[in-house]
């Protein structure tokens, strides 16, 4: 049986009441209230108010902060302090994405439970610092090297910024894996009413702690349901080894074992794949008999409305599915959606179809799937999705 | 009646599972072993609170032949990880155990940094002047014009100074000592084990399947006896004289820095102490 | 006249060998100070030679050679003769 305790906040962590913050602010408040006690990150706009308002927060909530000298660093260090004991995130954007990505692979196959947040700029390269775009979406699933599976968030305000941030770190503890916040420039400095509940309203997962002794405990023996292995801490006699090598269940380096790496590398992908009914989230507004579906996630799904707004005036039936975890992305909802209507929208502040392109996949010829790609910089004009779901419904 | 003989006080360190190691015969690492695992014994550490965090390499190997929470990090990267594990439970021993490329070439940056935070972590640097995992790949601690498998006409570069480099950047404790000296590199290692703030040891080691056999400079023992030959102790000296250019150079070893600064941990809870007062919880401190 | 007197000896070193570590690098035998040990005319199953604790009354229990040993394979300690014999 999967030993997953649920628990309420640490109220330490808990700024109970109404604030009027960014979504940078508001995403800091979530990780403290899901029981994050230590961040490394490194400066990078626009992300940075999220880790200076952590540095300003923890020492009077108890926890640990440190500026380290770049987000290679800074990825590492936050998954010693996790297999130190603590719940640990870091925070960047789209380039300092892209230096973490070793550190990526190695949280994955480690099974580290972690948080990386990722406030997304336009691109690529140095590109706009300072205005938002989508484009990461790819790169958090795909970035680092072999096969491996993460689970990625994208929040639409700063209080989701809030909300789901503490469904992030509780993925990442139930799953022990990497789990993306994939917010954007635009929510990241957005401000907006953000409702902090009381400390026993947040429900917070603790970590999976093994209940076997020293001599039994095996560092990736799995949970035969779920596929997750329980998790230790240093310190406390179990004188375990973890090795980014692939490795046996009891974490020794077998990297010349062929059959211990199959076993390993579907296990990685399929801890995610099985249990992706669990981990799916998503909202769907007026899907049922809707001639056009748009399927957007983060800031766009939420200037999609008025997209949808302009159409609905000019009589086209057309439903919303916003998704919340992007990765994994729903299936079966998608194709049962894709069997029903005529085309399926999917606008994105990126121009290579990044999520479009994985619907387009799993929806497979049931209808078209038509891109509303934006090069990042700002959000879409809704005018474009308008006629996006106008083209879609001839 | 005879008595039972004893064990050898490394195994109680081994993955006995694990064992014979993949190092080659004559290799230094597991020279520095032996004498990391006298020296844990001597000071009185709880096992269970001692990590070893090792990057890759032949030396990085060191991690995962050790009966401690262990950690085989990415290439460069132990010290952040170190530093996380250290900073998120202070009551953890952590000590950093990897090699020369990886701890002065990828890893340099976190090097200097660790050093210049003066984060309380053990560094234990075996230094075999070259890549050895990979090949025996010219790394930044070869000796200049010897041959490396990247540099087949011999190596342009100078190597560093990598005691200079540690104790510049402010760590606390710097020394160097060969495979050959292994009396005096326990009792350093003791030293470096309980000081607090960042301890840098070097420790010269013999490659011999590749560094020693390429530059044809003989087995593992004729590498012990060279450092025998020119190695001078030279406790106490300022760490800018003991570089080692050329092979024929002396090799200058001791104990070179051995100060007093307040850490990290002392560091960051005076400051908010100061600032914050009573409202604020020491995070680890003493 | 008076009778010699023989000095007994209080202290006497032990060697143990674990010859399936061994990787036959011979740095032991050679920093040996006393010459105790000696490498062994029969391999291993790797196909190492490894050291024997070939002259006992030579070792002075001095430790070197498992300071020494890269492959955790041999280990010198020094014991008390009385002890020894109960």
């Amino acid at each position: 049986m999967a030993k997953i305790k649920w628990t309420t906040a640490d109220p330490k962590g808990v700024l109970t009441g109404a604030h009027y913050l960014d979504g940078n602010h508001a995403a800091c408040e979530g990780a403290l209230a899901a029981g994050c006690r230590f961040a490394a990150g490194y400066p990078i706009t626009p992300s940075t108010e999220v880790v200076e308002r952590f540095a300003a927060r923890i020492p009077l909530v108890g926890g640990m902060f440190i500026q380290m000298e770049d987000e290679i660093a800074s990825s590492i260090c936050l998954q010693g302090a996790v297999w130190a004991g603590l719940k640990a995130m870091t925070v960047t954007s789209g380039p300092g994405l892209s230096l973490m990505m070793e550190h990526i692979g190695l949280a994955a196959m480690l099974e580290t439970p972690c948080v990386f947040v990722d406030v997304q700029r336009g691109g690529p390269s140095t590109g706009m610092p300072t205005l938002p775009s989508q484009a990461d979406m790819m790169q958090c699933r795909w970035g680092s090297h072999g096969d491996y599976e993460i689970i990625a968030l994208s929040p639409s305000s700063p209080q989701e910024c809030f909300d789901f941030i503490i469904d992030a770190f509780n993925l990442a503890e139930i799953y022990r894996v990497p789990v993306f916040f994939m917010m954007d420039e635009c929510v990241g400095h957005m401000t907006e009413k953000v409702i902090i509940p009381e400390p026993d309203k947040i429900k917070v997962v603790e970590r999976r702690w093994t209940d076997k002794k020293p001599g039994e405990y095996l560092p990736y023996e799995p949970d035969p349901e779920d596929l997750v292995p329980d998790m230790v801490k240093a310190g406390d006699g179990y004188r375990f080894h973890i090795t980014g090598l692939t490795h046996d269940e009891r974490g020794y380096p077998a990297a010349t074992d062929v059959e211990v790496q199959d076993k390993l590398v579907k296990r990685l992908c399929n801890k995610i794949y099985k249990n992706a009914p669990k981990i799916w989230k998503w909202e769907e507004m007026d899907t049922d008999n809707c001639d056009v579906l748009v399927i957007s996630y983060g800031i766009s799904a939420r200037v999609a409305l008025r997209g949808i707004e302009m159409a609905k005036e000019k009589g086209i039936n057309v439903g919303l599915m916003r998704l919340i975890v992007v990765w994994p992305l729903p299936e079966p909802r998608i194709k049962e959606l894709a069997e029903k209507v005529k085309a399926i929208v999917v606008p994105e502040l990126n121009i290579r179809a990044q999520v479009a392109r994985e619907i387009e996949r799993l929806v497979a010829g049931r209808c078209p799937v038509i891109p509303v790609g934006h090069a990042g910089g700002t959000v879409h004009n809704p005018e474009d999705i308008y006629k996006a779901i106008v083209e879609a419904a001839k | 009646m005879s008595v039972a003989l004893k064990q050898n006080p490394v195994e109680q360190f081994l993955r006995i599972d694990r064992m014979p190691h993949i190092w080659c015969s004559g290799c230094g690492i597991g020279t520095s072993v032996n004498c990391f695992a006298r020296a844990v014994l001597e000071c009185g550490i709880d096992l269970d609170k001692l990590c070893v965090v090792s990057g890759i390499g032949c030396t990085g190997r060191v991690a995962g032949y050790l009966r401690l929470d262990s950690f085989h990090t990415t290439h460069g990267r132990a010290i952040p990880f170190a530093t996380g594990l250290k900073l998120a439970n202070p009551d953890l021993h952590v000590v950093v155990y990897s090699g020369d490329g990886d701890l002065a070439a990828i890893g340099g940056n976190h090097l200097i940094h660790a050093a210049r935070r003066n984060i309380d972590l053990t560094i234990i640097c075996v230094n075999n002047f070259n890549y050895g995992m990979t090949g025996g790949q010219v790394a930044p601690t070869t000796h200049h014009e010897k041959v490396a498998t990247t540099t087949p006409y011999g190596d342009p570069e100078y190597p560093f100074n990598l005691p200079y480099l540690a104790a510049s950047c402010g760590a606390v404790f710097v020394a160097r000592w060969t495979t050959y000296h292994v009396i005096q590199l326990t009792k350093t290692i003791v030293k470096a084990l309980k000081k607090k703030g960042l301890s840098f040891v070097e420790i010269l080691a013999p490659c011999p399947t590749l560094y020693l056999r390429r530059n044809k400079l003989g087995t593992s023992i004729d590498m012990m006896k060279y450092f025998k030959e020119k190695s001078i102790i030279k406790h106490g000296i300022d760490p800018k004289e003991v570089s080692l250019e050329t092979y024929d150079k002396e090799i200058i070893v001791g104990e070179f820095v051995d100060i007093d600064k307040p850490d990290y941990l002392d560091n960051y809870n005076e400051i908010l102490k100061k600032k914050l007062g009573d409202k604020f919880q020491p995070w680890g401190g003493k | 006249m008076a009778e010699a007197k023989t000095k007994k000896k209080k202290f006497r070193g032990v060697v143990v060998i674990k010859p399936e570590w061994c990787k036959g690098c011979e740095i032991c035998v050679t920093f040996c100070p006393t010459g105790a040990i000696t490498m062994s005319k029969n391999f291993n199953e790797k196909g190492y030679h490894y050291p024997e604790f070939t002259y006992p009354e030579k070792c002075t229990g001095c430790g070197l050679c498992g300071l020494y040993c890269p492959d955790f394979a041999i280990y010198g300690y020094r014991e008390k003769i009385e002890e020894a014999e109960g």
